[in-house]
C-alpha cells in the first residue's frame, strides 16, 4: 500500500500525484515510469515519474483523466492509499552534454519531459523548453519549466497564451534561424512526436522520443508494448521507454494504443454514470 | 447437470481378473456447459470414489511411483490413510514433501511421472495418484482444519528468494521450516508466478493458490510483491543487506514471436499477454475487473503445448465461435498434455495440424484480418527426435482470424542476469548451474526453474526448489 501525500489538479484534467513509494524513490532515474494498480479489480498501467523525494521516500507522477483509471485516481484524496505500485521500470535517459538540447513538450507529456530538462541543465547543457497545449487552462509546470531552461518557449494551439501554433513549428523556426542544436528529447501525444521528428530528421539532429505503448507486466514479460524501431520489434517496458524518434514507427504505435478504445470507453461511461459500483 | 467421465482410456474394459475395480473416473463439468464459464472442468473425487480408488494401490514394498516424483512424495502412504478414510492425515503425509498439493494433484503430467511408473499400469490401468493428491489436499482445505507443518527455531540466516512462483514457493516453504528467516520477492501483484498468471481459473482455482500462499505466510515467509529483482533491487543490494544466500527463480518469461510479416498488427497477442490479461487480471469478468481483452469470434492459436491449448479454451470462453489450434506437426507430435487435448477437443476447438502461419493481413486500421499459412508436411526427425514438418511449395491459403494467439514458446527474461554481476548465463540467456544443487557460478547464489531450464512444468520447478533448498541448507550450516 502507498500513501498518498498530495493529489492537486494543474489544469482542467491533468493532476498532480505525490505518495510514497521509499524503495523506488531512492532509486529512480530521470526517463523511468511506475506501473500503478489503484485497487483489486484495477488495471495495470504505467506511468512516468515526474519527480522523487528520496528523503521523504516519495514519488511524484502528472496524469490526464482520459478514462476510468485516472479518473478514479483524481477522485483520491490525500491519505487514500493506491494498493500496487512496481518500479522503477525502464532504462533511465541516457543523460549528457550533448551542448544545446531542445526539449520538447506536449500536453500531460510536459510532466515527462519535466525531469529530463533538469537532469540536462545539471549536466551542464543549454536547455531551451518548448512547451505546448491546446489552450492556455491547459498548460502545466509553466514555472518549474522556466527555472530548469535557459530558454522557454510557450505555445496554444488556439493562440489563448505565447506562441499560436504547434511546438514543432517552433522548433522549425528555431532551426530555420541558424540555431545549433545538438540533440532533441520530445514527448507527449503521438502525433506531436512524430512531426517534431518530421522537423528534426532533415536538419540532422538526433531525436529522442519517450512512448506510451499498453502495458501489462512491464518487465518484458507480455509483449502487449511492442513497438517497431528501424524495423525491428521493440518491448517500450524493457528496451524503452525512450528510442530513436527517426526510426520508430508512428503509425503502428497509434493503431495499437487503440486496440481497446470500446472498452475504456464502455468502462468510463459506467464508471460517469456510477454504474461500476466504484 | 450431467456429468461425463472423460478418461478415454477407461472406457475401455479391463480384462485382467485379478484387477477387478477399474480406476475410478472423476466427474467433469459437461463441455457445452463450460465452454460459457470459466469454473474448474473436472470436479474431483466424492470420498467414496477417493477410497475405492485408493484401495486398488498394492502398497509395494519398493514403490517405483516415488521414483518418478521429483518431490519425492511418499506416495503409498498418503493412498494408505485415504483407503483408511484418513483424509486429514492423508494431507498431512502428503504436506511433509510437497507445499503444493492441491496444485500437483490438478496440473502434474502424473502420466509421465508417477503414474507411469505404478506397477499396475503395466497390465491394466495405474492409480489414479493425482486425483488422489487433488482429493485429499481439497478435502483438507475444505475442512477449515489445514495442519501446519512444524518450524525449526530460528537460526537467525536470511534468504531471499527472487520469484513467488512453483520453485520460489517451494524452497521458501523448505527454507522456513529449517528456520531461516526467508523473503520472497515477486515482480508482480500477486503471488504465485505462472499458477496466476499463465493457468486459466478453469484449470486450477486461483482460490487453491492463494490458499497455498496463505500457507507459507503463516509458516513466516514474508513475501514482498511488485518487488522486480534487477529494477526495485539488485542480488548485490540484497547482499549488501544482509541476505546470506539468494534463489532465483524468475522464469523464463520472455515471449518469442515468430518473425512473420504482420506479426505486431492489432488482434495479435503472445499467449503470455493473452493469459495475463485473462487470469491474473482477470479480463474475462470485464468491465466489472478494468482489464480489458479482445474478445475474437475467428481465434487461432499458434502452438501445440500446453499453454496453445489453455489460450485456445480461454478463447472458447470468451466466446469465439471458431477456436483454432495452428500446428506446423501432427498430433502425434503435439507436446500437450493428452488430457488437455482431449479437454479441447470436446469443448469443440478445432485442430489445424501441418500448418504454419507465413503472413498476416490487416485492415487499414491495423487489425488483424486474415492469416496465410502453409500446409506441412513430415520429414526427418530434427534434434527433438521428433519429424521435423517441411512446407509444402505452392500450399498457401488465407484463413480469416480476428485474433491470433502466438503460444510457440518463452525464452530468458534478462532483467536478473544483466544487473547480477558474475552471474554465468548460456548462449540462450539461461542461467548456468553447477549440477542439481542449482549452484550459480556465483557463491551464495541458486536458481531453479524455467530460467535454468527454459519452459518445463510447474512440477520441475518445484523439484528444483527441493534440491536447492538443500543445498543452500548444506552451504551455510557449513558457514
Amino acid at each position: 500500500m502507498n500513501k498518498i501525500i498530495e493529489n492537486k489538479k494543474l489544469s482542467e484534467n491533468v493532476v498532480k500525484m505525490v505518495f510514497e513509494a521509499p524503495v523506488i524513490a531512492q532509486k529512480r532515474k530521470a526517463g523511468q515510469f511506475i506501473i500503478l494498480k489503484i485497487n483489486e479489480k484495477g488495471e495495470r498501467i504505467p506511468l512516468t515519474i515526474v519527480d522523487s523525494d528520496a528523503q521523504k521516500g516519495t514519488l511524484t507522477i502528472i496524469y490526464q483523466v482520459v478514462g476510468k483509471t485516472t479518473a478514479q485516481l483524481s477522485e483520491l484524496k490525500a491519505g487514500d492509499s493506491l494498493q500496487d505500485v512496481q518500479g522503477p521500470l525502464g532504462n533511465p535517459t541516457e543523460i549528457e552534454k550533448f551542448g544545446c538540447v531542445v526539449c520538447v513538450g506536449g500536453g500531460v507529456g510536459v510532466g515527462v519531459v519535466y525531469p529530463l530538462a533538469v537532469a540536462l541543465k545539471k549536466a551542464g547543457n543549454e536547455v531551451i523548453t518548448i512547451i505546448g497545449s491546446r489552450t492556455k487552462e491547459l498548460l502545466i509546470l509553466e514555472e518549474e519549466m522556466k527555472k530548469t531552461s535557459d530558454q522557454l518557449i510557450v505555445c496554444t494551439d488556439d493562440g489563448s497564451y505565447g506562441f499560436h501554433g504547434f511546438v514543432s513549428a517552433v522548433l522549425q523556426q528555431l532551426i530555420d534561424e541558424g540555431k545549433k542544436i545538438d540533440h532533441v528529447f520530445a514527448i507527449g501525444p503521438v502525433p506531436m512526436m512524430r512531426v517534431i521528428c518530421d522537423v528534426t530528421k532533415p536538419a540532422g539532429i538526433k531525436t529522442v522520443v519517450s512512448l506510451n505503448s499498453i502495458m501489462v507486466d512491464a518487465t518484458g514479460m507480455c509483449g502487449a508494448c511492442r513497438v517497431s524501431v528501424g524495423g525491428k520489434t521493440k518491448f517500450t517496458c524493457v528496451d524503452g521507454p525512450e528510442f530513436d524518434g527517426h526510426e520508430v514507427d508512428f503509425k503502428l504505435l497509434s493503431d495499437r494504443l487503440k486496440t481497446y478504445c470500446d472498452s475504456e470507453r464502455e468502462a468510463y461511461e459506467k464508471h460517469r454514470c456510477g454504474c461500476d459500483g466504484n | 447437470m450431467k456429468n461425463i467421465g472423460v478418461d478415454a482410456m477407461e472406457t475401455k474394459e479391463t480384462k485382467d481378473k485379478k484387477e477387478k475395480v477399474p480406476r475410478q473416473k472423476m466427474s467433469e463439468q459437461d463441455p457445452q456447459k463450460r465452454i460459457h464459464n470459466f469454473e474448474e472442468v473436472p470436479l474431483g473425487y466424492t470420498e467414496e470414489t477417493a477410497i475405492i480408488e485408493a484401495k486398488r494401490c498394492i502398497q509395494c514394498k519398493k514403490p517405483a511411483c516415488i521414483a518418478g516424483c521429483p518431490v519425492d512424495v511418499k506416495i503409498p502412504e498418503f493412498i494408505n490413510q485415504i483407503a483408511e478414510g484418513n483424509f486429514i492425515e492423508s494431507a498431512k503425509v502428503l504436506k511433509e514433501t510437497n507445499s503444493l498439493p492441491a496444485v500437483c494433484g490438478r496440473v502434474c503430467p502424473q502420466e509421465d511421472q508417477c503414474e507411469k511408473t505404478c506397477i499396475l499400469g503395466k497390465k491394466g490401468e495405474p492409480v489414479a495418484i493425482g486425483r488422489l493428491e487433488r482429493f485429499s489436499a481439497d478435502y483438507e482445505r475444505n475442512s477449515g482444519k489445514v495442519s501446519n507443518p512444524s518450524v525449526a527455531k530460528s537460526n537467525g540466516k536470511k534468504i531471499a528468494v527472487a520469484g513467488a512462483g512453483p520453485a520460489g514457493l517451494t524452497i521458501a516453504g523448505d527454507l522456513v521450516k529449517l528456520g531461516y528467516d526467508v523473503t520472497i520477492f515477486e515482480a508482480l501483484h500477486k503471488s504465485g508466478g505462472v499458477l496466476v498468471y499463465g493457468i486459466p481459473e478453469f484449470r486450477l482455482p486461483k482460490a487453491i493458490v492463494e490458499a497455498e500462499v496463505e500457507g507459507l505466510r503463516k509458516l513466516g515467509v514474508k513475501i514482498e510483491t511488485n518487488y522486480v529483482i534487477g529494477r526495485t533491487k539488485t542480488i548485490d543490494e540484497l547482499f549488501a543487506e544482509g541476505f546470506d544466500a539468494v534463489f532465483i527463480g524468475v522464469g523464463a518469461g520472455a515471449p518469442v514471436f515468430m518473425n512473420v510479416p504482420g506479426e505486431n498488427l492489432i488482434g495479435i497477442y503472445s499467449a503470455n499477454e493473452y493469459l495475463t490479461r485473462s487470469n491474473l487480471m482477470k479480463a474475462y469478468r470485464f468491465p466489472e475487473y478494468d482489464t480489458p481483452i479482445v474478445r475474437g469470434k475467428r481465434v487461432a492459436v499458434i502452438g501445440g503445448g500446453n499453454v496453445a491449448m489453455d489460450s485456445v479454451r480461454t478463447a472458447l470462453r470468451l466466446g469465439a465461435e471458431r477456436a483454432m489450434i495452428i500446428y506446423r506437426r501432427t498430433e502425434v507430435e503435439m507436446p500437450a498434455r493428452k488430457e488437455e487435448v482431449h479437454h479441447a477437443q470436446e469443448e469443440g476447438v478445432e485442430f489445424l495440424m501441418l500448418t504454419a502461419p507465413v503472413e498476416y493481413i490487416g485492415n487499414k486500421d491495423g487489425w488483424v484480418t486474415g492469416m496465410k499459412c502453409l500446409k506441412m508436411e513430415l520429414g526427418e526427425p530434427d534434434a527433438s527426435g521428433r519429424r521435423s514438418p517441411v512446407p509444402i511449395k505452392g500450399s498457401e491459403y488465407v484463413i480469416d482470424v480476428d485474433t491470433v494467439v502466438v503460444a510457440v514458446g518463452t525464452v530468458a527474461n534478462p532483467i536478473v542476469p544483466a544487473t547480477t554481476t558474475g552471474l554465468e548465463t548460456n548462449k540462450k540467456g539461461y542461467i548456468v548451474t553447477k549440477d542439481e544443487s542449482g549452484l550459480t557460478s556465483r557463491e551464495g547464489i541458486y536458481a531453479g526453474g524455467d530460467i535454468v531450464t527454459g519452459s518445463a512444468t510447474v512440477i520441475l520447478a518445484m523439484g528444483a526448489g527441493r534440491k536447492a533448498a538443500n543445498a543452500i541448507h548444506g552451504y551455510l550450516s557449513k558457514k
